[in-house]
């Protein structure tokens, strides 16, 4: 399993720096914000966030359905499919790979849009933490449209239309919990704590999910 | 010769079953669609002659059009989920058509859900859309039909999109409550109660009547929709593996000159 | 305990369409079977279908002796792809497959670059494996064969895109196989150059067949 992680991290640095295309993205949608609101940083601290939210969405879904279907046309995925190791568990590792390759570099990046966007120290610090917790769902549910789209040779804008239904609880409790953080009435723990559920559910019913896909999808 | 005998056999086993619900749908459609006539002529009736409501006048007759709308989209959905629990689970034949068959006539309920809540929302808001948790989760569960409609329609081999779909379908169906509870929350803390809840247990008798005729009728008309479009998707998948046997049995014929 | 493969009675379809039916065989350790047939008579369904990548319409697989009865997990599937990275380096992408396979009970696979060598392609080890030609790719996804130990190998047309030397590397790759006590079973439409194995003729739809050895 560990070499299923490690080769998974190494395809995406070397392939075509997949990993850095999501960061670069990223960096772009955020960048391009204050051109359509106006250079206002009142403005830009408030929405900062909820900015870097939805940037960080968009470009967790970039890539994603190439996670199976990369597999699946050069044969891997037949090898994969009729293994001991449960295919949940390789399914598993594949998702936690794509997110330390895409996810994980995201969340890094974002203090320095963070920085951009006007925010405070405690904003980013708390918009930091909930994409560390708030991404790997994404990844998850992102997984079961890859599987779902796996045989479809244009998939990708399909599974950014089956994903981002399912996204949005996670969307909701990261930027609330982002905003709890710095407004004052509002507590910071609830969010937080049914964002890390929701990761935690996503984690179990997104690669089981996933795995019956891609078993019921071989051909 | 025998295997083609024993062949033959088998595909009509295969088939005895959708045959049966041919049958079977033939009998019941003139029933239903009668029934859903005559619920819809005697709630449309009861609409239109119940008194308004002093607060919101006449427009409040479009809560009967769109309180079913909405329940409906609902029970389509679930209807969908069992549905996938049947290919998933049972691996009935018709599961996956009932399934199939089913997307397309939910996402004209909540289509119809929306555009009546947005059109009863402009007199009573002053504007066509607010971001309210109902009309909110609604227009997301609408958004997950579309997105299960394009899925089966970028598929072409039907037995495959059935279980891919099948399992969107009920990933999507415990996400349901989540997405519900998220939005509730997102809105209590967006939105101070301003909007006004107007289906309350507090409903008056007055109302209550014609709603409930017209749920029913609203009902009736899913059934005897969801039937005939069952109906349709086997004709389909018939005429589909006719024309399959056609172009085999002209490749067999090239073979044998 | 010697390993044995029984199919009874197996069909299969695609989609709707029935591609084969009663299909019985047995095979014993160190048999080879060689699935002969026309494109499109159903050779690759029924090899996928031993592989269970594909559903069983009616009737059963099974292997006696050895780890699980599961034939799956116990065989290699070579399919026409090659199941390998173009990014990563040939012993990268077997070092991979060695330690995510593992090896089946009843056996040890080959060091990564014991394999390389026994396909006669020592020394590309280090290139990456989008870098070699057709035939060098080809020859490199069997020795994945080699890495992990698995009794039963399937193959689907192993030998297209190689030439004559190449294919009697193959064909002696298959033999040190059988010797060993294990099961071979191969589509192809040229004869693989080895003796004593059985053929399945497939005859194309209605999976009509003839077994006869030879």
């Amino acid at each position: 399993m560990i070499a299923l992680f490690l080769r998974d991290l190494k395809l995406s640095v070397r392939a075509g720096g997949g990993a850095l295309i999501g960061v670069l993205f990223f960096m772009t949608v955020v960048a391009v914000i204050p051109f359509g609101v106006g250079p206002d940083l009142n403005l830009l601290s408030r929405i900062g966030p909820a900015i870097l939210w939805i940037g960080a969405l968009l470009a967790c879904l970039l890539g994603l359905d190439r996670l199976f279907q990369a597999e699946r046309e050069d044969g891997s995925l037949d090898v994969m499919l009729m293994q001991e190791t449960p295919l949940v568990l390789s399914v598993l590792v594949k998702c936690l790979a794509h997110w330390t390759a895409s996810g994980l570099p995201l969340v890094i990046a974002s203090p320095l849009l963070g920085l951009f966007m006007n925010m405070n120290e405690v904003a980013i610090g708390a918009t930091m933490l909930t994409l560390l917790v708030g991404t790997p769902a994404i990844t998850f549910i992102g997984a079961v449209g890859a599987a779902v789209a796996v045989a479809l040779p244009r998939g990708g804008l399909l599974v950014s239309i089956l994903v981002l239904p399912l996204a949005i609880p996670v969307l909701i409790f990261g930027v609330s919990a982002a905003y709890a953080a710095v407004e004052d009435p509002a507590p910071f723990l609830p969010p937080f704590l049914i964002l890390i559920a929701i990761t935690l559910f996503f984690a179990v019913i997104g690669p089981l999910a996933a795995a019956a896909a891609l078993r019921s999808s071989s051909d | 010769m025998m295997n083609d005998q024993s062949l033959a056999i088998r595909k009509f086993s295969d088939l005895a079953n959708p045959t049966r619900f041919l049958g079977l749908a033939e009998r019941l459609l003139p029933w239903f669609s009668g029934l859903t006539a005559l619920l819809f002529v005697v709630g449309l009736y009861l609409c239109f002659t119940t008194q308004g409501d002093y607060q919101q006048g006449e427009t409040v007759r479009i809560m009967y059009i769109h309180v079913p709308a909405a329940w409906l989209s609902m029970m389509c959905y679930t209807v969908m989920a069992l549905s996938a629990l049947g290919t998933l689970v049972w691996r009935h034949p018709l599961a996956d058509v009932s399934a199939r068959a089913a997307a397309p006539i939910g996402a004209c309920f909540t289509l119809l859900a929306l555009v009546t809540g947005s059109l009863w929302g402009k007199p009573m808001w002053g504007t066509w859309w607010v971001w309210d948790a109902r009309l909110t989760s609604v227009f997301v569960l609408f958004l997950m039909y579309l997105g299960l409609i394009a899925l089966n329609r970028a598929m072409d081999d039907p037995g495959k999109a059935a279980k891919v779909s099948a399992i969107l379908i009920l990933v999507g169906f415990v996400n349901i409550p989540i997405i519900k509870f998220s939005v509730e929350w997102w809105n209590t803390l967006h939105q101070p109660a301003s909007v006004m809840r107007l289906d309350g247990p507090k409903i008056d008798p007055e109302f209550l009547w014609p709603l409930l005729v017209m749920a029913l009728a609203f009902s009736m008309l899913f059934f005897t929709l969801h039937i005939a479009a069952m109906r349709n998707e086997i004709w389909r998948r018939r005429v589909t593996s006719m024309r399959r046997q056609a172009a085999r049995n002209l490749g067999m014929e090239g073979r044998k000159a | 305990m010697p390993v044995k493969l029984h199919v009874e009675d197996l069909a299969a379809r695609r989609g709707e369409d029935l591609i084969f039916q009663h299909i019985s065989l047995v095979l014993q350790a160190g048999e080879g079977l060689v699935v002969t047939g026309a494109n499109g008579s159903g050779k690759s369904t029924f090899l996928r279908v031993l592989s269970g990548l594909l559903p069983v319409d009616a009737g059963r697989v099974r292997l006696e002796g050895a780890g699980s009865d599961n034939l799956a997990e116990s065989s290699h599937y070579l399919g026409h792809r090659n199941a390998m990275k173009r990014e990563l380096t040939v012993s990268e992408n077997l070092v991979f497959w060695q330690d995510f396979m593992g090896d089946s009970p009843g056996g040890r696979g080959l060091p990564v670059e014991v394999a390389i060598d026994a396909l006669g392609l020592s020394g590309i080890g280090h290139l990456p494996f989008g870098y070699l030609s057709a035939g060098q790719q080809r020859r490199m996804a069997m020795a994945r064969l080699l890495v992990a130990f698995r009794p039963v190998w399937l193959l689907d047309e192993p030998t297209a895109a190689l030439d004559a030397s190449a294919d009697r590397m193959f064909a002696g790759l298959v033999r040190g196989h059988l010797e060993q006590g294990g099961i071979v079973v191969a589509a192809t439409h040229q004869p693989l150059g080895i003796d004593g194995v059985r053929e399945l003729r497939m005859t194309g739809f209605a999976g009509v067949f003839a077994e006869a050895g030879y």
